[in-house]
């Protein structure tokens, strides 16, 4: 039974219920740190036997034989899930996308209709993953990013609508700076959580594997008393072992 | 001063003049337009419905949040919205701007009332003016009555379309004989500075959040100054700039800080308080080195009290030092300070009186001097 929190799940305001419904989570890495640690993580958040709150899981970068094989690790059976309705991974890597603004509009369609079916049958929180938004923009938006940034504001939509919550993954050097200076802003401005996954200003180390900044903005709060987390910026280091992530404070020892 | 926007805004304009215009600038590091547009709409609502306003209803055009995330705010502040109220009107462009839902999705509020119109074509300029003013005249007629027009974010607008669309749109409601006031906000991060001075000429007031963190040059320097924000994130300055008749500009500043209530403003804080926010600028940055590089008040105390090396041989003369601008008496200020140890053990044995003429650098020089300590050099 897992139910200590990290300094991360602190960060994310995971000491309250359903700290993220409603909200959009971006999540920033580059090629010296991957971010795909955060993802899995909140995954087996989202998954864990103490909630009942679902996922819609759209994966452009890996089949799910990954993610299961990576969940297992981390005491999270994903085939399980699946079956039990909690989960509904959609294999990107499979489908046929048509390559033009359509293209994007069905895939929204489709994850609408998905929310809509797990609504009827559940009140709890639904959760929507998409890893990664670069493959999505190859694959569904015909390399166009303005149909990205189209289809993240539908997902928000998501949020205030069906009080779901959206979880992405960008690759944020991949872009040059001098293409679209404004579409990496796009999405952190979208964003009411941007966590960057970083190297240690000071290189490569055994001990320490990067570091994390959570910026956790918020917006006036529809709910009363509701989210003491806004406007908060945290930074802390992390170490990724076998079977789970370490996260610390500089010059702190680790739990 | 974030009250004088708002009379501005609530007075509307003279007869026979473009009605008064207001820009919210907000950045990535100081994103909080919104919360400032909804101060705005709380004090423009509770106004039109005292009947202390010169518009008698507001038209309210959506497009980065939903119109029920408004409603819900306009009811947390006191001000109940029902489909039968006659005082205000909303435009939905957040919903469905692109046109890619066939039919709402259950959460909208449609209720067959006029309150929210769902608006599904953002692109089409022409289109969504009429929609505004259209709704404006349900609400007021086709009188002399006038309406307020509140946009909550013109980024989507400038995705969408282009930059002399979009000012066109905006002169054309400052414009409208029945339009009272109008404002909008823009992120100038996620546009050319063009767009950004485009829209401040047709302001007649521009309003911009600055973070209190160093300014960012570029773009890529936006999204570094988020992350260095830090515990200062949430806090700024609050500049507005008004555009008097007779053409003189008219600048007030003042603090804000944003909570789960919304914002706040207070007068800008005494010197002292700006210049220790500045320095606390650099505990933050430290986190990014995995050293201390600051001196606690018993480390600093101990440093002052340090006497330098050859500083105690004044031999009851006060010490002078060197500020390049006399002339020396002797020669021994050709001895270099660097080799004086040696000197130091002659002169003892010599038993004479020579001593040590040390050249402090002066106190006033910044390590980072402008000087260029090769000037001299004559190649």
């Amino acid at each position: 039974m897992d139910r200590s929190v990290n300094l991360l799940d602190l960060a994310l305001g995971f000491d309250e219920p359903s700290p993220l419904r409603g909200k959009v989570v971006l999540i920033e890495d580059c090629v010296e740190t991957s971010g795909s640690f955060v993802l899995h993580q909140m995954m087996k958040r989202v998954l864990s036997p103490h909630s009942s709150d679902s996922l819609i899981f759209l994966a452009f970068a890996r089949p799910f034989s990954h993610y299961d094989r990576v969940l297992r690790k981390l005491g999270c059976n994903l085939a399980t899930q699946k079956t039990n309705n909690r989960l509904v991974f959609v294999d990107m890597l499979m489908m046929q996308c048509s390559d033009n603004e359509s293209g994007v509009a069905k895939l929204f369609r489709e994850i609408q209709g998905t929310v809509g079916k797990l609504r009827s049958v559940t009140n709890s929180n639904i959760t929507v993953m998409v890893d990664d938004m670069s493959l999505l923009e190859i694959a569904a938006a015909n390399s166009n990013s303005d149909h990205v940034l189209d289809f993240l504001h539908y997902c928000h939509t998501l949020t205030s609508e069906s009080n779901c919550s959206v979880v992405t993954l960008n690759h944020e050097d991949i872009y040059s700076s001098m293409e679209r200076p404004a579409y990496l802003l796009q999405m952190v401005c979208l964003a009411d959580i941007v966590i960057k996954a970083e190297p240690l200003a000071s290189g490569l180390a055994n001990d320490v594997h990067g570091q994390l900044t959570v910026v956790n903005k918020g917006m006036i709060s529809s709910k009363s008393g509701k989210g003491s987390s806004r406007n908060k910026l945290q930074n802390f280091q992390f170490r990724i072992k076998e079977n789970g992530i370490e996260y610390f404070y500089p010059g702190c020892s680790r739990n | 001063m974030a009250d004088s926007i708002f009379r501005k805004l609530r007075d509307g304009g003279e007869e026979g003049e473009l009605a008064p215009a207001l820009t919210i600038e907000e950045t990535v590091a100081s994103p909080f337009a919104l919360d400032v547009s909804c101060y705005l709409l709380a004090n423009l609502s509770s106004s039109i419905l005292a009947g202390k306003s010169k518009s008698e209803g507001l038209v309210l055009v959506t497009f980065s949040r939903s119109p029920s995330f408004y409603l819900q705010f306009l009811k947390q502040k006191g001000i109940f919205v029902s489909s039968s109220s006659k005082w205000i009107r909303v435009l939905d462009c957040y919903t469905d701007p692109l046109g890619w839902i066939d039919q709402p999705s259950p959460g909208v509020i449609t209720e067959g009332s006029s309150l929210i119109k769902l608006h599904k074509c953002v692109s089409d300029l022409k289109r969504l003016f009429s929609s505004i003013i259209e709704a404006g005249r349900e609400m007021v007629g086709d009188g002399k009555t006038r309406f307020s027009v509140a946009i909550d974010s013109v980024n989507e607008l400038l995705r969408h379309s282009s930059m002399p669309l979009v000012s066109g749109l905006l002169t054309d409601l400052r414009s409208h004989a029945q339009v009272s006031s109008l404002f909008w906000s823009l992120n100038t991060d996620l546009h050319q500075e063009k767009v950004t001075n485009a829209l401040e000429y047709i302001s007649t007031m521009k309003a911009n959040l600055e973070p209190f963190c160093p300014s960012s040059d570029g773009k890529r320097n936006a999204l570094e100054n988020l992350f260095l924000v830090h515990q200062d994130f949430g806090k700024g300055r609050f500049h507005i700039r008004f555009k008097l008749r007779k053409g003189r500009v008219r600048v007030m500043s003042e603090e804000y800080h944003v909570d789960q209530t919304g914002i706040n403003f207070s007068p800008i804080s005494s010197v002292e308080t700006i210049i220790a926010a500045t320095k606390s600028l650099i505990p933050k940055a430290s986190y990014l080195v995995h050293f201390n590089l600051q001196l606690s008040e018993k480390e600093r105390f101990e440093k002052e009290k340090v006497v330098l090396p050859f500083e105690h041989q004044d031999h009851g003369k006060s010490t002078e030092i060197y500020d390049g601008r006399r002339m020396l008496a002797d020669g021994k200020t050709e001895a270099t300070p660097l080799s004086s140890g040696e000197l130091q053990a002659d002169v003892v044995s010599s038993g004479k009186g020579g001593e040590i003429i040390y050249f402090r650098d002066s106190d006033d020089e910044h390590p980072d001097s402008d000087e260029d300590p090769d000037d001299d050099l004559d190649i």
